[in-house]
């Protein structure tokens, strides 16, 4: 299971990494290998204001469909573009391009309170 | 690994259910399908007994022939669909893991005396080697006798000193068979393959359940419970060049009356845009979002790279190039009626 280090992470698998004023938005190694292929995604519309929590997108893999929670609240200012031509970029990279979206942070304080790496490790080393 | 018809089996390998599928298309997919039943029928009155069960021609058939066949109840419901082997001296009828209680319930019921129906599924592994170098592999493990048999026929051939029937049939749209030998050598032949493989630089790979699935569905291939079913005739289902009306068969006069009538829905294709339709979804017209219909099943196609379902419709809205929609997740998503297959099976070209 591979954790970056530089992310903090919901119990329910997204990651959230500060980049300059805004948070990138994926879901973690261990989410897309208990996933399996990704075939397609879908995601929250640029501009969408969001709270901890709600649903921003969904990733549909061979056989089921997950739905995709806001790690901070805050507007979305970005959307992976890459990943409607071609999903499997979550399986093979999903720190990197296969990020899902970038926010922009209402409320700092947030961060802080996601599972730090090793919080996180432990806990999907669980299931 | 997951549970299916009572058996655990993986719906994948690590190798991933995308993958698996495109190796299947471009090399040679290895398939465990022990899971699938086999019936044996043999003794007095055998031919009769299973051309009046079968919706196909099957009288006509030489031994060594293998053939497609579907089992109706009166009303013309599809009960299971089969592959039909003639053998020497009795037939072998494969059938689906889910319904092989139920179908050997029906024959015995049906059974007259002097018949002879042994379930042979516990004694007897099933595997598939399917793929554009399924043939090639199978020949360098068999002295070269795989190739010299046709398409939809069967022979017995010895692999490593295990003897077994080989049938030249398969579920994935590729060239390749599907093996019938003792269970106690399953293991042995699965690695040989694997290994004869490695040997000779053809890319093998074993394929789980997901890519199964896709693979099927690219080639218009049914799956009992969703395109065919309890609740589905042949005829609507695209079916009816699997019934011969010539002879007598159950369900016959059922499915003559929807024919003469026209059946009430039909079996489409549809390319779907913005998500993966499945399942259960419904089917909406395109004008004013109405419900028309439902899908049977839906998938992400890896080698026609489509996102596809089959659907039932009303015949009025089953002509290529219809513009529908279809329900995925409370919103609309662009569908439109294709012709079927997606992918064309190997043996058809």
């Amino acid at each position: 299971m591979k954790i970056d280090p530089n992310c903090r992470y919901r119990s329910s698998h997204e990651y959230a990494r500060k980049d300059g004023a805004e948070i990138v938005v994926g879901i973690s190694d261990h989410a897309q290998e208990s996933l399996g292929d990704i075939v397609f995604v879908e995601l929250a519309e640029v501009g969408k204001t969001v709270a901890q929590g709600d649903a921003i997108g969904v990733v549909e893999s061979v056989k089921a469909a997950s739905d995709i929670y806001a790690p901070v609240s805050g507007t979305v200012v970005a959307a992976n573009g890459e990943l409607a031509g071609d999903p499997a970029l979550l399986n093979k990279d999903p720190y990197g391009r296969g990020w899902l979206v970038r926010i922009a942070p209402s409320k700092a304080a947030e961060w802080e309170g996601l599972l730090d790496p090793a919080a996180y490790e432990k806990e999907a080393a669980k299931e | 690994m997951a549970p299916f018809a009572g058996y655990d089996m993986p719906i994948s390998y690590p190798t991933g259910a995308v993958e698996e599928h495109l190796i299947c298309r471009r090399s040679v997919g290895l398939f465990d399908i022990d899971h699938m039943g086999q019936v044996e029928i043999s003794g007095k009155g055998s031919n009769e007994f299973v051309s009046s069960l079968v919706s196909s021609r099957v009288s006509d058939m030489i031994s060594g022939e293998a053939r497609y066949a579907l089992l109706l109840d009166e009303s013309g419901f599809v009960l299971d669909d089969l592959f039909v082997y003639r053998l020497q001296n009795s037939w072998w009828i494969v059938v689906n893991a889910s319904n092989r209680e139920a179908d050997l319930g029906w024959m015995r019921s049906r059974a007259p005396q002097g018949l002879v129906i042994d379930d042979r599924s516990d004694e007897t592994y099933m595997i598939a080697v399917q793929g554009p170098q399924a043939i090639e592999l199978m020949d360098s493990v068999s002295g070269g006798e795989v190739s010299k048999i046709e398409r939809f026929t069967s022979k017995r051939i010895e692999v490593a000193g295990v003897e077994l029937l080989f049938g030249r049939t398969g579920y994935t749209g590729e060239d390749g068979g599907e093996l019938f030998f003792p269970a106690r050598k399953a293991v042995e032949l699965w690695e040989l393959l694997l290994a004869k493989g490695t040997e000779l630089g053809i890319e093998t790979a074993p394929i789980g359940l997901a890519a199964r699935d896709s693979l099927r569905f690219e080639a218009g291939m049914p799956l009992h419970g969703h395109e065919i079913g309890p609740t589905i005739n042949p005829i609507e289902a695209g079916f009816k060049w699997a019934c011969d009306f010539t002879k007598d068969f159950v369900g016959r006069s059922a499915l003559q009356a929807i024919v003469e009538a026209g059946p009430k829905r039909k079996l489409v294709g549809l390319d779907v845009t913005g998500g993966v339709p499945r399942e259960d979804c419904a089917v909406l017209a395109s004008a004013d979002g109405a419900v028309v219909g439902v899908c049977a099943a839906g998938m992400y196609c890896p080698t026609v790279k489509k996102y596809a379902a089959n659907a039932f419709v009303p015949p009025e809205l089953a002509k290529v190039g219809t513009a529908l929609a279809v329900s995925i997740r409370d919103k609309p998503r662009p569908a439109l009626v294709v012709k079927r297959p997606l992918y064309l099976p190997a043996y058809r070209r």
